[in-house]
């Protein structure tokens, strides 16, 4: 569980985040929405230690992760796994070994170990036939892929994702938004999502938090979501043409 | 002002750069493959540049030195003398701070925007002493030996144009090469490119780390890269000159 205390976050003279308090639940798929620029990649990156946060604490299972010095902070993050919105695979090296990279930096294991764990890492994100493959020869799907891959290699307790689905088509996105999920449950990670894909919402969304202009707007779930009466969340959901047809009348 | 933030930011990079790599075998497996794209691959340039500037001291020093009155050797003495105090190491270095410099910036910079540092970041790896690291230890070690070679293939150069275009005579020239040999100034002009092969690699880094935005910021990350790093060059050049040999 990670839980984020009365958190601010500014640059210069603009205030980003406004005293955000949320809890990230264990084994399920936190998300967290809002538009471009409302501040939840700010927020993320808070998370991550990315962003020193100006006040407010971040709990990793009541560790305090804001106040803890450098070497403290290394250790969390090892618990942490990370998908960033471009996969940020490695681009020298192929995915097999972005994926034994950070068992080579932390694990004990020997080589023979790695290659075995960086396998069953690949197979689980169906990758088998991209082993030795460099980032720049397979697609965006399946370097998010590889980049799922990486993140659980060292068996994360946190897995963080920044919009998982941006740039891919949607059975792709579907594909890896459901990998994220069974990842979730398999391994009873706290994951924490950053998107404003509105099918990721509706069908993962099992702790969903709307940040609008820096602050936490609404929390809830899938089913109180889309019945929301909240105006600003609302106007959110309902922008696409696609999903102001599927508008409940009142 | 912005002169101060950036000096400032450059020297804690450079404190966290120095520090103990996470993994020794990995740190000497990045440090084979910079010797090679710092060292090996920069060799042909060295050597080409080298052989034609040797050449070309050796016909305009031939020009301007007609007088009888000047001894035969001179012309293989100030050959020597060129190419050792200054072509070698420092214009050596100022070409290969375009070459390594904006790879290096670029390099670093492409992981910067692409979020691969934030990705070492977040393992808890050191990015500025994986990445950095290497490199400056690689061009430390690397550039010694590009000078060394080019002092051999510039005077060699030289040599071989007063022979061919009948300068000077063969024993003139290398009389005038052993003519009052300081080996000082070997030592004085291998420190010289060592201390520069730390500027150019440790500021192409600084520029390529700190790059934000897109291909077109890198671009220009990349370009600061060779202009602040020639200029760090030329002024640390006066000051060691000036220290070392006044």
């Amino acid at each position: 569980m990670i839980e984020v205390r009365n958190l601010n976050k500014s640059f210069e003279d603009k205030q980003v985040l406004h005293d955000v308090n949320i809890i990230f639940e264990q084994g399920k798929q936190n998300l967290i929405i809002g538009q471009s620029g409302s501040g939840k990649t700010v927020l993320l990156k808070c998370l991550v230690g990315l962003f020193e946060p100006d006040s407010g604490t971040v709990l990793f299972n009541d560790r305090d992760f804001t106040s803890m010095s450098l070497k403290q902070k290394k250790e969390i993050r090892k618990e942490i796994g990370m998908l960033f919105q471009g996969g940020a695979l490695f681009d020298s090296m192929t995915v097999i070994e972005n994926v034994m990279f950070p068992l080579q930096m932390f694990s004990e294991m020997s080589k023979e170990e790695q290659i075995e764990r960086a396998n069953f890492c690949i197979k689980r994100v169906e990758l088998e036939d991209a082993h030795n493959k460099l980032p720049s020869e397979i697609s965006g799907g399946m370097q998010k892929r590889a980049a799922i891959a990486r993140a659980i290699a060292l068996n994360p307790k946190y897995l963080f994702c920044d919009e998982p689905n941006s740039g891919l088509d949607p059975k792709t996105g579907v594909l890896i938004d459901n990998l994220i999920e069974e990842i979730t449950q398999e391994f009873n990670i706290t994951t924490i999502i950053n998107t404003h894909d509105m099918n990721s919402v509706i069908v993962h969304g099992d702790n969903i938090n709307y940040i609008y202009q820096g602050k936490v707007w609404w929390q809830g779930d899938k089913t109180e979501f889309l019945h929301t009466q909240n105006e600003e969340l609302q106007d959110f959901i309902y922008s696409t043409e696609i999903l102001k047809r599927l508008k409940p009348q009142s | 002002m912005q002169f101060f933030f950036n000096f400032g930011r450059y020297l804690l990079l450079m404190k966290s750069t120095f520090s103990k790599p996470l993994n020794y075998k990995y740190f000497f497996k990045q440090l084979g493959t910079e010797i090679n794209d710092i060292g090996l691959n920069s060799l042909g340039i060295v050597s080409i540049i080298s052989v034609f500037i040797g050449a070309v001291l050796v016909i305009q020093a031939g020009y301007q030195i007609q007088n009888p009155l000047i001894p035969a050797y001179t012309l293989g003495y100030g050959v020597r003398e060129s190419v050792i105090l200054e072509f070698s190491p420092t214009i050596v270095s100022l070409i290969l701070s375009g070459k390594i410099g904006s790879s290096i910036a670029s390099q670093i910079g492409t992981m910067r925007v692409t979020e691969q540092i934030d990705a070492l970041d977040i393992m808890g790896v050191n990015s500025a002493s994986f990445l950095i690291l290497p490199k400056i230890i690689a061009g430390l070690l690397v550039f010694p030996f590009l000078v060394s070679i080019s002092m051999m293939i510039g005077i060699t150069g030289g040599y071989l144009a007063a022979i061919m275009w009948g300068i000077s005579s063969s024993v003139d020239f290398i009389a005038g090469l052993n003519y009052w040999f300081v080996p000082f100034e070997i030592v004085y002009a291998i420190f010289k490119a060592t201390f520069f092969s730390f500027l150019i690699v440790s500021i192409s880094a600084y520029y390529g780390y700190f790059a934000k935005g897109g291909a077109e910021d890198v671009g220009r990350a990349s370009t600061k890269a060779v202009v602040y790093g020639s200029v760090a060059i030329l002024l640390s050049n006066l000051i060691i000159t000036k220290l070392f040999l006044s």
